[in-house]
């Protein structure tokens, strides 16, 4: 090893007139193999995101990295072989399985289940009327109270959702962008009524607006002003909750639409960049917010390219965090992440199937160097997870981390020629994608452009095609079928009474409360969303605190802000 | 056929998940039929008003939120309050198979679910909408 290191530049050994020779003996022989065919055979020469590949690799691909500038050693800028320097040696990933459904009460239920089991920390997650800013009553909310998550109207159900759970102890991740600061606000006074100050207080807030019009398309306000919300929200939390990860980038939303990995890859970075430029643009310096960003990734079923994919991410990340923006905390440069397998992967026929993608995946991220890991449940693809499918879910983390021994080592991947190469490829295919954005004149307006959903679109359409053509093969849907009834499985109802009591719940909030706070704090943070110098965060803890609705506090902000449409494309 | 079949691809509710229904809404219209896609967020009232507007032959629902047994019925009786339910009505998402079967028998054509080629979609639209087409003129 220690030779290597001496060498100024190249990956590669010194190729020997020996070395040479096998390679030209192999290329004729190669030559002469004779390629499969059936199906999946149309589909060898490249990646799932269609990079082209060789069929093998070796010094040559690698030999214009620089060792000491390319991958260092873990722990070492630019954190291409990961950002600890001993790896999962001193610290495992966090297992952190992502539950929410019907209401606070059941959902309670389940975090005390996973508790149990030996979760690390908590994931929530949201029904859509409360990621749309909606309450359970409203007539946009019939029909999805409880199915995709819990429904968190008020305080009151924040305050169910955490009952006999230690907020100072856990940690709580919350998937939830246009609502975010509302559900923030909520977070802080359901703990801060249990004691518990603010400062204590350790998770993530999802918090990425900019994936939603780009992918997920769960917005509220116009992009600008949603910016601006963000803002606030980060140097609210800088100041104030030293523990909390303030946003969380999220590239997993942007694969789940169809994107490519390198797409992935780019946009997510682009969006991250772009909340760092507008935090400098607030005056904050960069090294006060950046050590807690964080981002989250899929993990999709190439297994290699997704490895790729995190090891570039890193790469990236420390390079410009450092070199664009000034950086000097090298906690600023480290890219920390959030991996969960592909939702997009998982297939509704012969379901148990999935168990074996999801555990592909899950090593690949771990492979990768993630921080944590959502597995997906074998019938998410079907209904909410049951309980049974859950826990094979969890257990599948637990094999990986305390069986298969893939933990003992840092980055064993390190150094493949493949891999390197690869990782070099996804960090070519993002630089070219930032370039794009740049002409545009920022993430914002490439929004604005529909430049992100074409792309994504496009990708997406592309891979169709492939797997109806069979140049792709997935198990079960365009090869190996076999005649089954999907009910076989047992699946998770949410009912049409729980949406009634939802409804009657906080119906029963407004009937209660006090209504002159109610008014007079609604009153006092659209004036504050007229103010872009005042916080929006204080005014929001004390509209939770009069326990104002979400529907209500968001009608209050889109009187100011107005609501976002977006102009569809296909 | 003197001019192509014209199909609504919509999204219902506030369910944001459109993949599928843009390559829906791309399959059909490279199989040669004139597609309006409603964008999302739509109410049952709104799709089938587009629908109407259009003259389209088909409405072609994308659901992945849970909210299936809501929405596709919602959409049924306002096609038929509007006396406008020969408009062959059919759809998409995370739906398992008995609430499929319940959503036939409540008047929804065709319940496509994930891993369906898009051929057997297209295959589909061209034979009840073209039937369609035959009956209504």
């Amino acid at each position: 090893m220690a030779k290597m290191i001496d060498r100024p530049s190249g990956l590669a050994a010194t190729a020997t007139p020996e070395f040479e020779a096998q390679r030209e003996r192999w290329e004729v022989a190669s030559a002469q193999g004779t390629p499969r065919r059936g199906p999946g055979s149309g589909a060898t020469d490249r990646t799932l995101s269609d990079i082209p590949l060789k069929t093998v690799y070796g010094p040559a691909d690698v030999d214009h990295l620089d060792l000491a500038r390319d991958l260092a050693w873990p722990g070492e800028f630019p954190y291409t072989r990961g950002i600890h320097p001993n790896g999962y040696r001193d610290r495992l990933w966090t297992m952190r399985q992502f539950a929410g459904f019907g209401n606070a009460r059941q959902t309670n239920e389940r975090y005390h289940f996973l508790l149990e089991q030996g979760q690390h920390g908590l994931s929530v997650a949201f029904d859509m009327p409360t990621l749309m800013g909606y309450d359970s009553d409203q007539p946009q909310a019939r029909g999805e109270v409880g199915k995709c998550g819990v429904a968190i109207d008020s305080l009151a159900d924040m305050e169910t959702l955490f009952e006999g759970i230690d907020m100072g102890d856990i940690t709580t991740s919350m998937t939830i962008n246009g609502p975010a600061a509302i559900a923030v606000a909520q977070y802080i006074a359901a703990a801060e009524k249990k004691g518990i100050p603010r400062a204590k207080l350790g998770g993530t807030i999802q918090a990425d607006i900019l994936k939603e019009y780009i992918a997920q398309k769960e917005w509220i306000f116009p992009p600008r002003p949603h910016m601006r919300i963000i803002v606030d929200m980060i140097a609210f939390c800088t100041e104030q909750m030293p523990k909390w990860n303030t946003i969380s980038i999220s590239g997993y939303h942007i694969r789940e639409a169809g994107s490519t990995a390198a797409q992935e890859l780019a946009f997510t970075l682009a969006d991250g960049f772009a909340y760092v430029e507008a935090c400098m643009a607030a005056g904050m310096d960069v090294d006060s917010f950046a050590p807690r960003l964080s981002y989250f990734f899929n993990s999709h079923i190439d297994f290699f390219e997704e490895i790729a994919k995190f090891r570039a991410a890193r790469r990236i990340y420390a390079r410009r965090m450092r070199d664009t923006y000034g950086a000097k905390d090298p906690r600023s440069w480290k890219l920390r992440f959030h991996t969960q397998t592909a939702g997009c992967s998982a297939t509704a026929q012969q379901p148990e199937n999935n168990i074996v993608r999801v555990a592909y995946e899950a090593m690949a991220a771990v492979l990768g160097g993630t921080q944590s890991l959502h597995t997906n449940s074998m019938d998410e693809v079907l209904a909410l997870p049951t309980e049974k499918s859950v826990e094979i879910a969890l257990r599948t983390q637990q094999v990986l981390a305390y069986e298969t021994n893939v933990t003992n080592v840092v980055d064993p991947l390190g150094g493949s020629y493949f891999v390197e190469a690869l990782t070099d490829e996804m960090e070519r295919q993002a630089e070219a994608y930032f370039s794009q954005i740049a002409e545009y004149g920022g993430v914002v307006e490439a929004i604005e452009a529909g430049f992100f959903q074409k792309e994504i679109a496009e990708a997406s359409y592309r891979y169709q095609r492939s797997v109806e053509s069979k140049d792709r093969v997935i198990v079960g849907v365009n090869a190996y079928q076999k005649d089954e009834s999907i009910e076989d499985i047992d699946l998770l109802r949410i009912t049409e009474e729980m949406e009634r009591e939802q409804a009657r719940s906080v119906q029963n909030v407004r009937a209660t409360r006090d209504p002159a706070p109610v008014a007079a704090t609604l009153e006092r943070l659209a004036q504050a969303c007229r103010d872009p110098k005042d916080n929006l965060m204080p005014h929001l803890i004390d509209c939770v605190n009069a326990y104002c609705t979400e529907g209500e506090i968001v009608e209050a902000m889109v009187s100011v802000y107005g609501r976002y449409t977006e102009r569809s494309v296909f | 056929m003197s001019r192509p079949l014209r199909i609504v691809v919509a999204k219902a509710g506030l369910d944001g998940h459109d993949r599928g229904a843009k390559v829906i809404a791309r399959a059909l219209r490279d199989a040669g039929m004139e597609v309006i896609y409603t964008g999302l967020f739509q109410t049952p009232e709104q799709i089938v008003q587009t629908a109407i507007q259009e003259d389209a032959d088909g409405i072609g629902l994308s659901i992945l939120s849970g909210a299936h047994m809501t929405l596709f019925p919602l959409v049924v009786d306002q096609l038929r309050e509007q006396g406008a339910d020969d408009i062959v009505f059919f759809g998409g998402g995370t739906i398992p198979a008995d609430d499929a079967a319940e959503l036939k028998r409540r008047g929804v054509r065709a319940i496509f679910t994930p891993g369906a080629p898009l051929q057997e979609i297209v295959d589909f639209v061209n034979r009840e909408c073209g039937k369609r087409r035959e009956l209504v003129g």
